[in-house]
């Protein structure tokens, strides 16, 4: 075992890591982040997205030790700072682009890396991106919905 | 209605911000001191017999605390069929033992024979592979009309027969539907698949336990749709202990769609294990394991026959299906292709006879059971396709057929051919409201348009009723059900006014926290904020049944008005004393109990704390408390019915099929929260659409998964679906639940796959390739450019 | 998965003396972590080239741009955008957004999964595999599926890309794993066409020299219109039969023909 340090949702943190932990093991079982979720294993379904220095990962699918000292954004990390909803998990809420709740928080993440690099999607440029983000409860209706409604765009009424 | 929303307002869900936020916690969330991890050695060959197995090195391994293989669970019982289904002869159906853990023999690929448990998880798959097994393969039966046809090789030798049941419905109709199909002018027939499909609830099934020494007490931390079923399945059933020596919880369920109604061996495994170990036992399933021993649904391979005038009058159908039920028979499994699907045969339909036969079929695969729809999907698809194929052999236009046949509002209540008497309904409304919102007059317009860019643009049409609100007891008794379908509420009045109420539904998605709390809100004229649902716990819930079938608001939701009606009755007299008025002078309106005719009034929270500070009560006819419970057995299912429309364009060159709308009109009955109705609609439609175009499951002879993972199985992306049209306008409440309601869980996933086939047919029909008449699920690109190019 | 030892080095000098006994490189492992956690690889080393500056980027060079090895598709997607349009498109379309931004084209050209798209653009292209030894030519490189002409503790250190006149790929994906049902790269340089399929065959990806043919001697979709791929050593799976495939090469090289203009 080694100690593994990074940042997380800004603060400086320390973790034991084997060569094996995976950063999403490092965030849940580390660090008790268990809004990281694990929904498969081979690197597809995205409910483990989180950012690591400002770029989504999926955290099932890289070693701790190999984004030591990085700086990791996840779930927990999403919140306004008086722990209000931020405007994404708000338009979540607001379109109902959840159920379950469980491909959510990786859901969230995509979303959010693609607001960052596209303020203003298309429905097509929203639905290519999440391909990597399964979610079997809503249809993706609200979900691409919600990430439009977040950039200001008018969405489907209902 | 109160301020923070009531009956019918698209109140936002409150149990959304600890989902957006990380804080929704799933069973693998929890975590208990001192808990050991347990892991699964799963059988790699479809069927074997099971020589020996040698715990000796993996016992050595580091960190590993007890092995448990099939040989420890021999003094437990069977994990049962709910449902005692039988054959047409009479005979009551086979039920082979499903042991905890496989004995003797090994009867799927992903069947587990052996549980490692060890300080981590790594350390138990460490030593789960340094277990010898000497297992000697046997030829597996995978096909099912083979396997019918095989008496030697067989799932359960000790049955003698991979034969479940054959089942006909209604079996003194068999006779008078045959007469009529002698004598008909014309009959469309088809054979057909419904494709096997893995639920894939996106969090895989996990199991916490935990025993108390001291007390002998269990407890279970688990993903389950029905915690008090799984909790009677495993007592009395499996591990033959009494019910309140356990504890089932079952926290934030990250979906269910059938898969978590049941109990599975891993569940018990644990349980037995902690116990051994004297230490709380953690098992998650890798996605992998999933797709191997989670329930998988479907599966039926079908010859639907319709016997019709020449101008498309329906006279009498019948069906001939074979469904597998895998190597064991899970909870459900022998309903789901029976009652949940023959009864539906009538469909929305005048049709007057009809008789279904159903075999059906033990075979080295995983465990088949209901699945979003569970059979109604089944009949639904078979219906709608033949109807189709009707209309093409005669000419006559896909919704004019419909019209001509569809059962009108006059005819309710409607005792259907297959037993089933639907209260109510308007099929022409919700049909009305298709054809506007699809717009289907301009079809033609948009047709030619797809021409001009190379595409084949198709319309596919479906009508489809449901049975739901699995439920009426005295009903499913009749029918074989082994267990009562009713549900129950407690609803707790607390001193200060605000309200817990214990419902016995399941919410894994459903919202139930936020649409029960605006109910009850609504009934008793107090802010939903006052009110906090508490559900998922069997030491806080008086009894549930749980959530599947559309049940939870017809059945569980009525309990619930029910409770919240004795706590009125109760507040009534309560306000009697308080007023010093006669009881019968009270009156309930807005929060506030009144005397009639007077401006002498008490609000809700008097009453309440009155309730619990009962100074001057008189005892011998008042009790202080103020907390009720009621179970509530409904008359009848409910029968939510709808309209879909489906438009696709085909690729010729590749087969490709996109959909470019598809629009749902839907009748539920009152409807509580728009949103979430809309968003229930959204996500069945969106699984219709992956068992039309994207999903299947594919076992090669040997008994081996082929789609095990996301990287064969093809689950439904954001870019392989639309923005849908859903309406749930058109109402005719359900006449015999206090709140006019039927259920929107499974709706989408009933009407859709046959409106994306139609479409699909009728794409490659306009394109000229009228050689095609059929295509079995998933229409993938492969198969639709075979069909076009195998002329 | 089985554990091991991550080594981390921060210079090539330093990765290629850890890769020695049968140590394995780890560049994005967006392959490999599926692979290990099915406890199908078991390498006792990784050796992890994503801290390895000299191996990142994408430049302008002697003949052609210059990725490193380590360079993550999304990286390539924007920045060989002003230089090699076709492909960056290919590099926007592997995997997802999150892969894109762990796999990197190293890790891509050293399995060489049949059904991967760089091995198209790699081949088709005629691009050079740089590795810290020598620089192997596309032609040379890919010898069949999962096999390169990459000796055991090579690394792929860059790929250098001609850029040709006009190029595109066009991609038709396997539903499940929306890999490469079939993919095919064409390329037009000023000595003639190039077309690279990947997904297809049991062999990895190819050159179709018919098409080549045709298209060199007039570049456009109908010069390819009576040219058939035989379906013999095409892929038959779940997804599609060896003749589909064969099919779908002729229909996705004319659009590739058709989107390179």
């Amino acid at each position: 075992m080694t100690k593994t340090t990074m940042t997380v949702n800004g603060k400086p943190v320390a973790a034991e890591t084997e060569g094996r932990t995976l950063l999403s093991a490092y965030l849940r079982e580390g660090l008790g982040l268990t809004g990281t979720h694990i929904g498969c294993d081979t690197s597809q379904c995205g409910a483990c997205v989180v950012h690591v220095d400002g770029k989504a990962v999926k955290s099932c699918s890289v070693f701790a030790q190999d984004v030591e000292g990085a700086d990791v954004k996840t779930i927990e990390g999403m919140a306004n700072p008086d722990g209000s909803l931020s405007v994404i998990q708000q338009a979540f809420q607001d379109n109902h682009g959840l159920q379950c709740g469980f491909c959510t928080p990786g859901m969230v993440m995509s979303s959010a890396a693609l607001l960052a690099e596209n303020a203003n999607p298309t429905e097509t440029e929203v639905r290519h991106y999440l391909e990597g983000n399964i979610c079997r409860c809503t249809g993706y209706h609200n979900i691409v919905k919600a990430v439009m409604a977040t950039s200001g765009q008018t969405v489907p009424a209902e | 209605m109160p301020k923070d929303g009531g009956i019918g307002e698209s109140t936002k869900r409150r149990e959304d911000i600890r989902f957006l936020t990380g804080k929704g916690r799933y069973t693998d969330d929890i975590n208990l001191r001192g808990q050991a991890f347990a892991c699964f050695l799963r059988s790699e060959v479809a069927n074997g017999r099971i020589n020996s197995i040698d715990t000796s090195a993996a016992m050595s391994m580091p960190g590993v605390l007890t092995i448990l293989t099939g040989d420890d669970f021999t003094g437990m019982g069977g994990n049962p069929a709910g449902w005692l289904i039988n054959s047409r002869n009479g005979e009551p159906m086979k039920e082979p033992k499903r042991p905890v853990l496989a004995h003797g023999k090994v009867r799927h690929v992903g069947d587990a024979y052996a549980m490692v448990v060890a300080e981590t998880y790594g350390q138990a798959r460490d030593a789960a592979a340094a277990i010898e097994a000497d297992i000697t393969e046997l030829p597996a039966v995978v096909d099912m009309a083979k396997a019918l046809a095989d008496s030697t090789n067989l799932v359960h030798d000790e049955i003698g027969t991979n034969q479940c049941f054959d089942w006909g419905w209604i079996e003194d109709n068999r006779a008078a539907v045959d007469e009529a199909f002698k004598n008909a002018p014309h009959v469309t027939t088809l054979e057909l698949v419904n494709n096997r499909l893995i639920p894939n609830a996106m969090e895989p099934r996990a199991s916490l336990a935990d025993y108390d020494a001291g007390t002998g007490d269990y407890k279970l931390y688990t993903t389950s749709q029905n915690p008090h079923l799984h909790r009677l399945l495993i007592a009395a059933f499996v591990m033959g202990m009494p019910e309140n020596k356990l504890t089932v919880i079952a926290p934030d369920v990250g979906g269910g769609f059938g898969s978590k109604i049941y109990h599975y061996g891993e569940e018990a495994a644990v349980l037995a294990a902690a116990k051994a170990i004297n230490r709380p036992v953690k098992w998650v399933a890798e996605r992998s394991e999933s797709f191997l021993s989670d329930a998988h649904g479907r599966d039926h391979v079908t010859k639907i026959e319709l016997a019709t005038t020449k101008d498309g009058e329906f006279l009498a159908l019948r069906t001939e299906t074979l469904a597998n039920v895998g190597a064991y028979l899970s909870n459900f499994s022998t309903a789901t292709p029976t009652f949940l699907h023959g009864t539906l045969m009538a469909g929305p339909y005048k049709t007057p006879l009809v008789y279904v036969n159903v075999k059906t079929v033990f075979t080295n695969t995983a465990p088949v059971d209901a699945y979003r729809g569970a059979g109604r999907p089944e009949a639904t698809f078979s219906i709608e396709r033949v109807v189709d194929k009707c209309a093409r052999e005669l000419g006559i236009d896909q919704a004019e057929i419909r019209r001509k046949n569809l059962l009108t509002p006059d005819q309710f209540p409607y005792t259907t051919p297959v037993g089933l008497v639907y209260d109510t309904g308007n099929y022409q409304a919700t049909m009305d409201k298709m054809t506007e919102l699809a717009d289907l007059a301009g079809f033609e317009k948009r047709r030619a348009a797809s021409a001009k860019n190379g595409k084949l643009r198709g319309l596919g049409l479906s009508t489809w009723i449901e049975a739901c609100g699995i439920a009426p007891s005295n009903l499913v008794g009749v029918l074989g059900a082994r267990v009562g379908l009713f549900d129950a509420a407690t609803v707790r009045v607390n001193a200060t006014g605000n309200i817990s109420v214990m419902t016995g539904a399941h919410s894994h998605g459903q919202g139930h926290e936020t649409v029960f709390a605006q109910i009850v809100a609504e009934q008793l004229g107090i802010p939903a904020s006052s009110v906090e649902i508490v559900h998922g716990d069997t030491s806080k819930i008086p009894f549930g049944m749980g959530s599947y079938g559309s049940r939870s608001l017809a059945v569980a939701g009525s309990a619930m008005t029910k409770a919240v009606d004795k706590i009125i009755a109760k507040g009534k007299k309560i306000a009697a004393h308080m007023l010093e008025a006669s009881e019968q002078d009270i009156e309930f309106k807005d929060g506030s109990f009144s005397v009639a005719g007077t401006d002498k009034a008490k609000t809700f929270g008097e009453i309440a704390f009155s309730a619990y500070v009962p100074h001057n009560y008189p005892l011998e006819t008042l009790e202080p408390g103020l907390e009720e419970t009621a179970f509530y057995d409904p008359a009848n299912f409910t029968y939510p019915a709808g309209a879909y429309a489906c438009e696709v364009e085909v690729d010729p060159d590749t087969g490709k099929v996109e959909i470019t709308a598809f629009t749902c009109a839907d009748d539920f009955g009152n409807v509580m929260n728009p949103m979430i109705v809309d968003g229930q609609v959204h996500g069945g439609v969106g699984q219709g659409i992956g068992q039309a175009l994207l999903e299947s499951t594919s076992y090669d002879e040997n008994g081996q998964l082929l789609t095990g993972s996301y990287m064969d199985y093809a689950m439904p992306r954001a870019d392989d679906v639309p923005f849908y049209t859903v309406d749930h306008s058109c109402i005719t409440p359900c006449t015999h639940n206090p709140l006019g309601v039927k259920g929107c869980g499974e709706a989408g996933a009933i009407g859709s796959p046959p409106a994306v086939i139609n479409a699909v047919i009728d794409a490659l029909q306009r394109g000229g390739h009228t050689h095609v008449k059929h295509i079995d699920m998933p229409a993938s690109p492969a198969r639709v450019w075979a069909a076009i190019n195998n002329a | 998965m089985y554990n091991f030892d991550l080594i981390k080095p921060k210079t090539l000098a330093d990765a290629v003396a850890a890769m020695g006994d049968g140590a394995q490189a780890l560049s994005g492992g967006q392959t490999l972590l599926p692979t290990m956690k099915q406890r199908l690889a078991d390498p006792g080393t990784l050796v992890s080239l994503t801290g390895i500056p000299e191996l990142q980027g994408v430049c302008q060079g002697d003949g052609g741009i210059i990725i490193g090895g380590a360079t993550p598709h999304a990286v390539v997607a924007k920045e060989a955008l002003k230089y090699y349009p076709a492909l960056a498109a290919l590099a926007g379309q592997i995997g997802d957004p999150a892969v894109r931004n762990r796999g990197t084209i190293g890790g891509s050209i050293a399995n060489n999964d049949p059904s991967a798209c760089y091995p198209a653009a790699a081949l088709g292209s005629g691009a050079i595999i740089q590795t810290n030894a020598r620089e192997i030519a596309a032609d040379d490189y890919f010898l069949g599926m999962f096999e390169t002409a990459l000796d055991d503790g090579e690394i792929v250190t860059a790929v250098k890309f001609p850029v040709p006149q006009v190029a595109a790929y066009i991609k038709f994906v396997q539903p499940a794993s929306r890999f490469a049902l079939v993919g095919v790269f064409v390329a037009k340089f000023a000595d003639g066409v190039r077309v690279a399929i990947t997904g297809a065959s049991n062999n990895g990806v190819f050159r179709w020299s018919e098409a080549e043919a045709a298209l060199s001697a007039n570049f456009t979709p109908d010069a390819i219109a009576g040219l058939t791929l035989p379906a013999d050593d095409m892929i038959a799976d779940l997804h599609g039969s060896a003749d589909y495939r064969a099919h779908l090469c002729g229909v996705m090289t004319k659009r590739a023909v058709i989107a390179a203009g």
